[in-house]
C-alpha cells in the first residue's frame, strides 16, 4: 500500500464477561480502499464493526483514524470524526419521513448543515441512491431494498471519511442484490474508503481490493479475495476439515 | 446497634420476597409493574380482612393469596399486558406503555381498595416480643423472616434445578434465543408475572402482621421494590437479597438513628449512589 | 414533536390575545377554573416538550411544582421577601436540580427515569417536613400578598405564552430535530452524531424551570403554604394524563387534553369525590389502549386515512 492508512485497528480484543468475541485483530484500511471482513457466522464480524463504530468499547487494543484515536470516544463522537455505517438489520426513524431520515444523517455530522442546505443536500444524496422519487414516501412503505438505500443515503448524508456496510446486502432477492451490487460500486468508483462485512462472496470478489478474514474472533487470512478464498485456513474455517 | 442489625435483617427478609416478585415480573416478563404496590397492599389486605373478621390466622391467609393472587396477575398480563406486548415495536416502547398501563391498575386497584377499607389498618398477631441474638424483636416480624426465607430458598431450588425454572431464566436471558430453542415465550412470561405476583401478596401478607398499611401506601412499596430490583441487577435472585439487605439495615438505621419520616429520602440516597456508579446493579452484567 | 409552522404561530397568538379578554367576561367560579386551566395549561405544555419527543415520562413535575410553591411561602413568610424574589429563584434552583437528576438519569434507559422521577414529590416532601419539623420550628408559612386570581391568570397566560414560544422554536431548531430522532431509535441518534445524553438535559431542564414558575405564581392562591400540599404527587399524574389524553404529538396537543379534562376533573371531585383516584387509573387506560397518541393522534390518523382513501 503506498498510502498512509485512514483507519488502524491495532490488537483490539473484546471480551463479554468470559467469551472472547474479537480476539487480537489488526489490520488497516487505506485511503480509497474497499477493504472486506468476512468470516462464517459468528466470527466476530459485526463486534469489529461496533467496535469501530463505537458502540462497543474494546476490552483492550487501539481503533484509530487518521492518526486519531477512536477507541475511548463515544458514539456520536466518533460519528462527527466521520465514520459512518449501516446496520445489519435496517435501522430507519419509523416517524420521520424518508426526506428527514437522511436529513438526519446530515445535520449532526462534521459538515452540520441545516434548513435549506441541509434539504437539498439529502435530496441529493437520495437521487444518488435511486430514491428522489419517494422523498416525501413513509418509511412503513417503503420494500426491503429502498429502506437499505434510505439508510445507504443517510450515512452518506454525513459525508463520511470511511463507510461501515455491516452485511449490507444481505436479505436481497436477485434483482435486488443485482442493484445493490452496482451502488456499492458506484462507491467504488467514487474513491470512497469502505470497509465490507458481507457474505455474498461474488460481491466480495467484485468489489473488494482487499479481504480480512476472521473465524472465532481472530484474523485467519488476509490479502486480495482470490488468495483469500483460496486459502486452506480459510476454507476449514468456513466448510470443516472435510472440505479443506 | 445490635438491634438495628437484627431488626433490619428481618425487614430485609420481606422486603426480599417482594423485590423477587418484582424481579420475575420484569425480569422475565419484561414488564415494568407499577401496580406491584398495590398487589402487596391488596395481599395485606386480605389478611387484615381474614383476621379481624374471621380470625383466621395470617399464616393461612399467605397460603389462600396464593392462588388468588396468582390467577388475578395472569388475567392481567393475558388481558391487558399481552396486546401490548405484541403491540410493541421495541422493548422502549413496551416499557412505556407497560409503565402507563400498570400505573393506570395501580390507581384503579387502589380506588377499589379505598371502597373497601378507607383507612388505615392494623392488626395484633404474635406481636410478643420475643429476642434474638441479645436483642430484642416481635415474634410476628421473625416469623415473616422465616417464611420469607423459605420461599426464597424454594424459588431458587426451582429456577436452578427445575426444567421450568430454567426456562423462565432462559427467558429472562433472551426471549428471542428462548424462542428459537422451543420455549414457550409468552405462556412463560405469562407464568412467571402470575408468580411474581403470588409472592408480592404474599409479601403483602407478612408485612401486615407488623406494619400498619392504608390503601395509598402501595407506591412506597413498588419503589423499594424497584430500587432493589435495580440495585441487585434485574433478574438476579442472589443480587435482590444482597440489595434487600442494604436496605433494609440502612432504612432501620436511618428510622432509628435519624427520624422514621426519612426513609424514603434514605432509599433514594442509595439509588442516586447506584444509578451514578453501577446502573447495571452490583451483580447485573454491565450494559455493553 | 412535529415541528409547527408560521400559520401556526399566527394562530397562537390571536387565541393568546383573545385568552388576554378572558377574565374580564368571567368572574368568581369560571375565572378560577381559567386560572387551574391555564396552570395546567403552562404545566402540560412545557411537560409534553420533553416527554412528547422522548417518551421519557417524567413524574417530577409536583416536585418542581412544589419547589416554587414552597420557596414563595418560606421566602416571604420567613424572610419577609417581596413577591418577585421566589418568583424568579425558585426556577432557578428547579433547573438546577433538574439538571442534576437529568445527568444521573437521562444516560439510562427510561425506565430509571420514570422510578427516579415516580417518588421524587414525595421524597421531598419527607425531607423538607423533615427539616422544618427540626431545625425551622413548625410554623405556618403564610403568603400574603394583593394579587387576585385575575393577576395569576394573566400571569400564567404569560408563562403558558412563553412555553409555547419555547416549544415552537424549539421544534424547528436542531435541538428539535435530535429529540425527534432520539425517540425513534437512541441508537441511530448517536451514530448520526447527536450527543443524546445533553439534548435530553437541556430539555428537561426546561421543564424544571417552568414547572416551578407556575407553581410560584400559583401559591398566592392559598394564603397558608404547607408542604404537603404543595408537593403533590397526583399533580404530576395529572399533568401527564392531560398531556398524554391531548397527545404530545403536537405542541396544541396538551392544550387540547388540558382544556376538556380540568372541567371534568372538577366535576368528578365534586361528585364523586372517594373516586377520584379510580378515575385517574381509568384516564391512564384510557390513554394506552385506545388513545396512545392522544386525541389530536387520533384525529390526524383518521385525517390521513381518509386522505388516502380519497386519493
Amino acid at each position: 500500500m503506498s498510502n498512509r492508512p485512514i483507519l488502524s485497528v491495532n490488537g483490539v480484543t473484546k471480551r463479554f464477561g468470559g467469551l472472547v468475541a474479537v480476539s487480537d485483530m489488526s489490520f488497516d484500511v487505506g485511503n480509497h480502499e474497499m477493504v472486506g471482513v468476512i468470516g462464517p457466522n459468528g466470527s466476530g464480524k459485526t463486534t469489529m464493526m461496533n467496535l469501530i463504530s463505537g458502540a462497543l468499547k474494546p476490552t483492550s487494543g487501539r481503533i484509530s483514524m487518521k492518526g486519531r484515536r477512536l477507541s475511548d470516544l463515544p458514539a456520536q463522537k466518533i460519528a462527527r470524526e466521520g465514520v459512518g455505517r449501516t446496520f445489519q438489520l435496517v435501522r430507519l426513524l419509523p416517524t420521520l419521513s424518508v426526506l428527514e431520515n437522511v436529513m438526519a444523517g446530515a445535520v449532526f455530522g462534521h459538515r452540520r448543515r441545516w434548513g435549506r442546505d441541509a434539504e437539498d443536500f439529502a435530496h441529493e444524496m437520495l437521487e444518488r441512491v435511486g430514491l428522489e422519487a419517494m422523498s416525501q414516501a413513509p418509511v412503513s412503505s417503503l420494500t426491503y431494498i429502498n429502506q437499505k438505500r434510505v439508510e445507504l443515503a443517510r450515512v452518506l448524508a454525513g459525508e463520511p471519511k470511511v463507510l461501515l456496510l455491516d452485511e449490507w446486502l444481505a436479505g436481497l432477492n436477485p434483482t435486488e442484490l443485482e442493484t445493490g451490487i452496482d451502488l456499492i460500486h458506484a462507491l467504488r468508483d467514487e474513491g470512497r474508503t469502505v470497509v465490507l462485512v458481507e457474505h455474498v462472496m461474488d460481491a466480495i470478489r467484485s468489489l473488494c481490493d482487499r479481504c480480512v478474514v476472521m473465524s472465532s474472533g481472530a484474523k485467519i487470512a488476509e490479502g486480495t479475495p482470490d488468495d483469500v478464498l483460496s486459502d486452506r485456513e480459510v476454507i476449514r474455517a468456513y466448510l470443516g476439515d472435510d472440505d479443506a | 446497634m445490635l438491634d438495628i442489625i437484627v431488626s433490619g435483617l428481618l425487614l430485609s427478609g420481606t422486603y426480599a420476597l417482594v423485590a423477587m416478585g418484582l424481579n420475575l415480573q420484569y425480569g422475565v416478563a419484561r414488564i415494568m409493574n407499577l401496580a406491584n404496590g398495590e398487589v402487596l397492599v391488596l395481599g395485606a389486605l386480605a389478611a387484615f380482612w381474614l383476621y379481624t373478621t374471621a380470625q383466621i390466622s395470617p399464616l393461612l391467609t399467605v397460603i389462600l393469596v396464593i392462588p388468588v393472587a396468582f390467577i388475578g396477575n395472569w388475567l392481567i398480563y393475558r388481558f391487558l399486558l399481552t396486546p401490548l406486548v405484541r403491540r410493541s415495536k421495541s422493548q422502549g416502547q413496551l416499557e412505556v406503555d407497560s409503565i402507563l398501563a400498570t400505573f393506570g391498575i395501580s390507581f384503579v386497584l387502589i380506588g377499589i381498595m379505598v371502597s373497601i377499607e378507607g383507612g388505615f389498618f392494623a392488626y395484633k398477631y404474635l406481636s410478643e416480643p420475643i429476642s434474638i441474638l441479645g436483642s430484642t424483636t416481635s415474634l410476628n416480624r421473625f416469623i415473616a423472616f422465616l417464611i420469607a426465607c423459605a420461599i426464597g430458598i424454594g424459588l431458587y431450588l426451582w429456577l436452578n434445578k427445575t426444567r421450568s425454572g430454567v426456562a423462565v431464566r432462559a427467558v429472562a436471558v433472551s426471549t428471542e434465543a428462548s424462542g428459537l430453542v422451543g420455549i414457550n415465550v409468552p405462556r412463560v412470561s405469562a407464568f412467571a408475572f402470575a408468580l411474581g405476583g403470588a409472592i408480592t401478596a404474599v409479601g403483602g401478607a407478612l408485612i401486615s402482621t407488623f406494619i400498619t398499611l392504608d390503601a395509598s401506601i402501595g407506591v412506597v412499596f413498588t419503589l423499594k421494590a424497584l430500587i432493589i430490583v435495580i440495585m441487585g441487577g434485574v433478574g438476579d435472585i442472589r443480587g435482590a437479597i444482597v440489595a434487600a439487605c442494604i436496605l433494609g439495615l440502612v432504612e432501620t438505621a436511618v428510622a432509628t438513628l435519624i427520624d422514621p419520616g426519612l426513609t424514603l429520602a434514605a432509599a433514594y440516597l442509595i439509588f442516586i449512589l447506584i444509578l451514578l456508579f453501577r446502573p447495571q446493579g452490583l451483580f447485573g452484567r454491565a450494559s455493553t | 414533536m412535529k415541528p409547527s409552522g408560521w400559520g401556526e404561530l399566527a394562530i397562537a397568538a390571536f387565541l393568546v390575545l383573545l385568552a388576554v379578554f378572558v377574565p374580564f367576561v368571567t368572574n368568581g367560579y369560571w375565572l378560577s377554573i381559567a386560572v387551574t386551566t391555564m396552570m395546567y395549561v403552562a404545566l402540560a405544555t412545557s411537560w409534553a416538550l420533553f416527554s412528547g419527543p422522548t417518551h421519557y415520562i417524567s413524574l417530577a413535575t409536583g416536585a418542581f411544582f412544589g419547589i416554587g410553591g414552597y420557596l414563595v411561602g418560606s421566602m416571604m413568610s420567613d424572610y419577609q421577601l417581596p413577591f418577585w424574589v421566589p418568583l424568579v429563584v425558585a426556577p432557578l434552583v428547579a433547573a438546577g436540580l433538574a439538571f442534576l437528576i437529568g445527568i444521573a438519569t437521562l444516560r439510562l434507559s427510561g425506565v430509571y427515569f420514570v422510578i427516579f422521577t415516580l417518588g421524587l414529590a414525595e421524597m421531598i416532601r419527607n425531607l423538607i417536613s423533615w427539616i422544618q419539623n427540626n431545625f425551622l420550628g413548625s410554623r405556618g408559612l403564610y403568603v400574603l400578598t394583593d394579587l387576585r386570581d385575575h393577576h395569576l391568570y394573566w400571569m400564567l397566560l404569560g408563562v403558558a405564552a412563553a412555553v409555547f414560544l419555547l416549544g415552537w422554536v424549539v421544534n424547528r431548531s436542531r435541538l428539535g430535530f435530535a429529540l425527534r430522532i432520539i425517540g425513534n431509535d437512541e441508537t441511530v441518534a448517536r451514530h448520526v452524531g447527536i450527543n443524546t445524553a445533553w439534548a435530553k438535559v437541556i430539555l428537561f431542564t426546561t421543564t424544571g424551570f417552568f414547572a416551578a414558575l407556575v407553581g410560584a405564581i400559583i401559591a398566592p392562591r392559598w394564603s397558608y403554604i404547607e408542604p404537603n400540599q404543595v408537593f403533590s404527587p397526583q399533580l404530576s399524574f395529572l399533568v401527564v394524563i392531560m398531556a398524554l389524553l391531548g397527545g404530545a404529538g403536537r405542541l396544541w396537543g396538551p392544550l387540547v387534553g388540558v382544556i376538556p379534562f380540568t372541567i371534568i376533573w372538577e366535576w368528578v371531585n365534586v361528585q364523586f369525590p372517594n373516586q377520584s383516584t379510580l378515575f385517574l387509573g381509568l384516564a391512564f387506560l384510557l390513554i394506552v389502549y385506545v388513545l396512545p397518541n392522544g386525541m389530536v393522534g387520533r384525529i390526524e390518523q383518521l385525517h390521513a386515512r381518509m386522505g388516502r382513501g380519497r386519493s
